[in-house]
């Protein structure tokens, strides 16, 4: 007994800093074991307290980064109302003034019905037609780009002039420099449009985005396209063929707006009085 | 060091270590552990009963707020109960110098061997609990390399600056 109390007296401390251990090695077996902690955790009212009030201080270094975060949400909102607004299959128009260009815009959104893109010559129908107040010669465009013209309006449906068509001839523009050429299709990959007639002084780079020129009456100045893929010049001849990767996957696209351009008559007019 | 004064600072890097060190993250998972000078500066007493339950204690109330079971008690307590016998190698200190013991006062080498040693103990077996189990052998260490440095750094620096001025 004596050699006992001898025992525990010469090794107290040793004896002591097992007993802890141990309880510390229990408490993180427990948190390991099946991920519920019964003892030691964070959600307790003087730690759960102390995390609130850190957090409520930290919170305010964060409200620029959440400030952009809830436009972004905003943005996603609106256009998903947007869509479905389009799913309800009842196009409803949105007026946008445009104030740098003194156009007067006016959104429909619609979606497609029907979606070639294979063909050389391909077309897309659009459910709006000209109970839509959709006719001829409109722009129709998606979120990330441009995807053809309409052509030909029924009462209800519109045949849209895909810009994977060989007859398309779309004014465009690099979004740097403002030069001005011509797009075009030649038919082969889906993916890729051609833009002709840039000057030669243009420098164009692999990667420059092409954007709508805005010269036509048709589409509004900046409507995204595509960008630069590769620029190819033959020796021989003068002029440049760049070719253009498009934004818009034309193979897997569904909803869509038609711009409605209030002031393309009044253009028309004046242009026909240059002739 | 006066005790009342010891106990704010050791306050005051538990606060610092919860709500800033343990946030830093530094290429993904490297945080220091500067909580360990708890150890370095908790005076030595014959008694140790006070020194293993206070270890034991910051420990826990570091667990409590990172929600890591008793890896922090038991690897600090550990750290505790193994100073004394690095005091002895290292500095060649018996009980009666235990009194006025203070590591300002000691040889930068001596006082860098002590550290360095403890830290990287302390370190090692905070990994190991942390990952809880034999794989992954390999981060344990790296991620014991790595903290100590980083501890060591933010521990020298701050027992630099905030050095009491010798009295001459």
């Amino acid at each position: 007994m004596q050699q006992l109390i001898y025992f525990i007296r010469k090794y107290r401390y040793f004896l002591f800093f097992l007993f802890l251990q141990f309880i510390a090695l229990f408490l993180t077996i427990n948190n390991n074991a099946f991920h519920k902690s019964k003892f030691v955790n964070s959600a307790n009212d003087v730690t759960g307290g102390f995390y609130n009030k850190v957090t409520s201080i930290s919170d305010y270094f964060n409200l620029t980064r959440e400030n952009n975060e809830l436009i972004n949400e905003n943005v996603l909102l609106k256009n998903r109302i947007e869509k479905l607004n389009a799913l309800l299959d009842s196009s409803k128009s949105i007026s946008v003034i445009d104030t740098v260009y003194n156009h007067q815009y006016s959104y429909i959104s619609g979606k497609i019905r029907k979606n070639h893109y294979a063909n050389k010559n391909n077309f897309l129908l659009i459910n709006l037609g000209l109970s839509d107040s959709v006719k001829t010669e409109m722009a129709v465009v998606n979120s990330l780009g441009i995807i053809g013209i309409t052509e030909k309006a029924s009462q209800n449906y519109t045949r849209v002039q895909s810009i994977l068509n060989q007859q398309s001839k779309i004014n465009a523009k690099l979004k740097k420099s403002d030069y001005f050429g011509t797009l075009t299709w030649d038919g082969k990959d889906y993916n890729i449009v051609q833009l002709l007639d840039i000057p030669r002084q243009a420098i164009v780079n692999k990667g420059d985005t092409i954007v709508t020129g805005g010269r036509s009456a048709i589409f509004p100045e900046g409507v995204l396209i595509g960008k630069v893929a590769s620029v190819e010049q033959e020796n021989t001849s003068v002029t440049r063929v760049i070719n253009i990767e498009l934004f818009n996957d034309m193979s897997n696209i569904k909803n869509i707006y038609v711009i409605q351009n209030f002031h393309k008559k009044e253009i028309e007019n004046l242009e026909k009085d240059d002739e | 060091m006066s005790s009342v004064r010891i106990y704010l600072w050791l306050i005051l890097i538990l606060f610092l270590q919860i709500f800033v060190l343990n946030n830093i993250n530094f290429n993904g998972y490297i945080n220091p552990y500067l909580y360990l000078a708890f150890v370095f500066l908790f005076p030595l007493k014959k008694n140790r009963f006070l020194f293993l339950s206070l270890t034991f204690l910051y420990g826990l109330a570091l667990d409590f707020f990172s929600d890591t079971g008793g890896i922090h008690a038991f690897s600090l307590l550990f750290v505790g109960y193994i100073r004394l016998f690095f005091i002895r190698i290292y500095f060649k200190k018996s009980e009666i110098d235990y009194l006025l013991f203070s590591l300002q006062k000691e040889p930068f080498g001596q006082v860098f061997n002590y550290t360095v040693t403890l830290t990287v103990i302390h370190h090692f077996i905070l990994m190991s609990l942390a990952n809880f189990s034999f794989q992954n052998l390999g981060s344990v260490i790296l991620n014991t390399l790595y903290s100590s440095v980083f501890t060591l750094i933010l521990y020298f620096l701050g027992s630099f600056i905030f050095r009491k001025k010798q009295t001459s």
